[in-house]
């Protein structure tokens, strides 16, 4: 517990790096290198943050794309669970399904897109249907390599105790997945923020990705910006969540969580 | 030498004629040969042999994580016919759970249904056995908090809290550095003459065996066959001063010798024997 800093302090030494990014980027403009119009400063960037805020209800973007991402992650984890488990419990059920979820996982979801608007539609459906995909995918594999290490050797402790069949899957094999279920839903976060722009593709109204391909065909380059500020932060928001979420409940584990 | 207190009780533990081998590409791969013996309650049985001769497999069928290709292992005068909590194991790698505190560890084979043990007993039975392994002051660590000897201590714990009539321990110190070695030696002495549990004891240390156990079973190398089984009478409690006693270095070396000459027969066999 020597190296634990202070939380404010943490936070601090997070920020420092950012400094530095602002910094080149000033830099950069700075250089003459570079047309100023293709990078807009990053005082105009916030500027047009919070004219987005107040006029054209970007706090709404962020809503409707966080809860595209939410939705997608929870309902993708929701079956990579099980089916993560299954794969990783049986060697016979892994044998026979691993060829197929690796010729799935390696589809980018982009390149679906056009199927999923022949068989979705282009509503709501549609998005989601790409994002559980990309969740369901990303999951299932952190899933079964994970519950395929669990070793037997507590299942045999909890046995010799006289564990019924059930009482080991309580008490012994749901404490033991839990990690992986935590790290799944971390890995599949992070890949649902990395398709969600290319799911708004498909005739979205709002959502942070459909304003960053609005805002590229008329140029737009302070609203791109923006956007992608915006993705990176809120990202950042969940994953911290996740991050505390998994310390709490695994503050049992060897490593910590990082 | 005296014969054990414990002999006239009836045997708890008895392996008749058994025999085990497994079908490899090789050949037929014979792990256990026509071995018979009995525990009797209240004894202290080590098993010593060359690694790998199947010490680990006579453990594994009493605490019926496996079968017998012939013959017969039975309990209690019953076949065994899985793991159960009346005969207790303690594993080479502790198998601490690392998700639960050391009160927790304890706890987990009082909660089970098999048990019956009611809600009002766990908190003093824990007690107990917290104090009695020294685990007091780390009751809320979780595992990851503990050494070596303290995890072994708490699986030990852990074992005991349930009652079992028998308790099975394989290599249990083998990983530990000698003096927490012979100061759990020291422990387990104390504790059985508390509780009085009957072990089965597999080591490869000829002194633990000399010093812990009412009887020593010699076994061969691959497969394995007794070669010999020798009472050790001296009295418990046991203090660690009877190490230095003529009669120890007579034990000694009889159990020494039959050992390093399973050894060679290893070392000349290669480490595996196959036969057609």
């Amino acid at each position: 517990m020597t190296k634990r800093l202070g939380v404010s302090r943490r936070v601090l030494l997070g920020f420092v790096p950012w400094i530095g990014v602002v910094a080149v980027w000033y830099g950069i403009r700075a250089s003459g290198y570079i047309n100023l119009s293709l990078i807009p400063a990053p005082h105009q960037v916030a500027a047009k943050f919070v004219e987005l805020v107040l006029h054209e209800g970007l706090l709404f973007d962020v809503y409707a794309s966080a809860r595209r991402v939410l939705l997608g992650v929870v309902m993708g984890i929701l079956a990579a669970v099980p089916v993560g488990f299954l794969l990783g419990w049986y060697r016979s059920a892994r044998t026979l399904a691993d060829p197929m979820i690796n010729f799935f996982r390696a589809l980018p979801p982009i390149a679906l897109i056009p199927l999923v608007i022949v068989y979705f539609g282009v509503d709501e459906t549609a998005k989601l249907v790409i994002l559980f995909y990309a969740a369901f995918f990303s999951g299932v594999i952190v899933m079964y390599e994970g519950v395929s290490q669990i070793t037997p050797l507590y299942i045999r402790v909890a046995r010799t105790l006289g564990a019924d069949e059930f009482e080991i899957f309580r008490k012994v094999i749901i404490p033991l997945t839990l990690p992986h279920i935590l790290t799944a839903l971390r890995v599949a976060l992070g890949v649902t923020w990395a398709t969600l722009v290319a799911s708004e593709l498909i005739a979205a109204q709002r959502g942070l990705g459909a304003m960053i391909q609005n805002a590229s065909t008329y140029f737009l380059l302070d609203t791109i910006y923006v956007g992608i500020i915006c993705i990176g932060c809120v990202a950042l928001v969940m994953d911290t969540g996740l991050r505390w979420l998994s310390a709490h409940l695994l503050a049992w584990q060897e490593r910590t969580t990082a | 030498m005296v014969c054990p207190v414990s002999a006239s009780k009836p045997p708890l533990a008895r392996f008749e004629h058994v025999s085990l081998s497994f079908e490899t590409p090789n050949g037929v791969l014979k792990v256990l040969d026509d071995v018979s013996y009995e525990i009797s309650e209240g004894e202290f049985v080590s098993i010593i042999g060359p690694s790998g001769c199947g010490k680990t497999t006579m453990m594994n069928m009493l605490a019926g994580f496996q079968k017998p290709t012939a013959g017969s292992v039975t309990f209690d005068g019953a076949p065994i016919l899985g793991p159960g909590p009346e005969r207790g194991v303690i594993f080479q790698d502790y198998g601490v759970f690392p998700w639960l505190t050391v009160k927790d560890n304890i706890a987990f084979g009082l909660k089970l249904k098999a048990n019956h043990v009611s809600i009002k007993e766990h908190n003093d039975i824990c007690a107990h056995y917290l104090a009695l392994m020294g685990l007091s002051d780390f009751a809320n660590s979780y595992p990851k908090h503990l050494s070596g000897g303290m995890r072994q201590r708490l699986a030990i714990a852990r074992a005991y809290a349930v009652k079992p009539k028998f308790l099975l321990m394989d290599e249990p110190f083998g990983a530990l550095d000698a003096q927490t070695r012979l100061n759990m030696q020291n422990l387990l002495l104390q504790v059985l003459g508390a509780e009085g549990k009957t072990v089965m004891l597999i080591t490869h240390s000829v002194d633990e065996a000399i010093y812990l156990s009412s009887r020593i079973i010699v076994v061969t190398a691959r497969p394995a066959r007794i070669k010999r089984i020798i009472d050790v009478a001296f009295p418990y409690p046991r203090q660690e001063a009877i190490q230095e006693l003529a009669e120890f270095g007579e034990i000694r070396k009889i159990v020494r010798e039959l050992v390093m000459s399973e050894y060679q027969a290893q070392q000349a066999q290669g480490s595996v024997r196959f036969s057609e």
